[in-house]
């Protein structure tokens, strides 16, 4: 794949060199000539010096024929337009950009841009996740799907203990796909599997569903 | 009419004069307090430190009440990214954008955002000086 990452700074290096261990063409866009010459020298050659949401520089390195433009520089004005041009005079197929101010991803979806990573939720919920009494860890999105994978920990006392999976109501779509017990293998639950208080359980889950789930698998008596 | 503007720089300060003068009710936004020094004497309207890419900046200069929003600082992405706050979150039926770059201009503007690109007007406006 082809893929263009506009932003050069610290999420932009280490992208980077992710992506092209996983054997992807890479080509960054920098406006900083000190962080050109870093990942020039690091990663090997791949990065421009450039405006990322100019026309000119997008034409130069050959955006028509990218499968993906990834905006990662600390600004999300310079990320959304970044995205709108590749998207609207190059069509892009899928654009990609981190947003500083999570009340932007609505807009920026609006807006066409196809997928946007809130580096300030990310590390909200993780922080939250690591917790030890958060109810819900979110391990995975789907998002082209409209799914979640999540983690929920059953407190003792939920009405859900000593209930066989078939006997809890939730939400249409939810599937509960692992239970995590103390001392035991995994165990992957059958409609006759008996709910215990600290098991964790691994659910795909529809995430507007998120508060039923919980519900129907934390609620107390 | 209650109007927005994002930038109090030149163009800014002059245009929230002449607004206010008019008789509209104007707020203007900057992040840099000591720019409200360019509105003229006896501006009436409000002169509020703030981002105009925040949401509730925009809201506490009445983005939700206004008419019409005018984007002016130096950004051009700065400019697109707010217009476009206020055009598609609080539905301002008038939304005007600065864009220099041309390229950008002309993208937005086939994307249905109003601006305008100081660079090319200006560009346009001394060629016409020269052929007199």
């Amino acid at each position: 794949m082809y893929i263009i990452i506009v932003g050069g700074g610290r999420v932009g290096y280490y992208l980077t060199k992710a992506l092209l261990e996983e054997g992807h063409e890479i080509l960054v866009i920098e406006k900083n000539q000190a962080y050109c010459d870093i990942i020039n020298e690091e990663l090997g050659s791949v990065c421009v010096r450039g405006d990322g949401c100019e026309v000119t520089t997008l034409t130069e390195v050959g955006t028509a024929r990218a499968n993906m433009l990834i905006a990662v520089t600390g600004d999300d004005g310079d990320n959304l337009v970044a995205c709108q041009v590749a998207k609207h005079k190059f069509n892009v197929p899928r654009t990609v950009a981190r947003i500083r101010n999570p009340r932007n991803e609505a807009l920026f979806e609006k807006l066409g841009v196809d997928i946007t990573i809130s580096s300030t939720n990310v590390l909200l919920e993780k922080i939250a996740d690591v917790v030890p009494t958060h109810p819900v860890t979110h391990l995975h999105e789907i998002r082209d799907k409209g799914l979640e994978i999540v983690e929920v920990r059953i407190p003792a006392g939920a009405a859900s203990v000593g209930k066989a999976v078939k006997d809890i109501s939730l939400p249409a779509g939810t599937i509960l796909s692992l239970i995590i017990r103390k001392a035991q293998k995994p165990i992957p639950p059958t409609p006759n599997t008996t709910i215990q208080a600290e098991d964790q359980v691994v659910a795909v889950i529809d995430p507007k569903a998120e508060a039923e789930v919980r519900k129907a698998l934390r609620g107390m008596n | 009419m209650k109007i927005v503007i994002m930038g109090c720089g030149r163009v800014g300060a002059a245009l929230a004069g002449m607004l206010d003068a008019e008789g509209h009710n104007v707020t203007i936004l900057d992040l840099d307090a000591y720019s409200f020094r360019r509105l003229p004497a006896g501006f009436k309207g409000k002169g509020l430190i703030g981002n105009g890419i925040d949401e509730d900046a925009l809201k506490k200069a009445g983005i939700e009440q206004a008419d019409a929003f005018f984007a002016l600082t130096q950004g051009d992405n700065r400019n697109i990214l707010a217009a476009q706050i206020a055009k598609h979150s609080f539905n301002v039926k008038r939304v005007i954008c600065r864009i220099y770059d041309p390229l950008r201009h002309e993208l937005y503007e086939g994307l249905g955002l109003e601006s305008i690109s100081p660079t090319v007007i200006m560009a346009e406006i001394l060629k016409k000086k020269l052929e007199g």
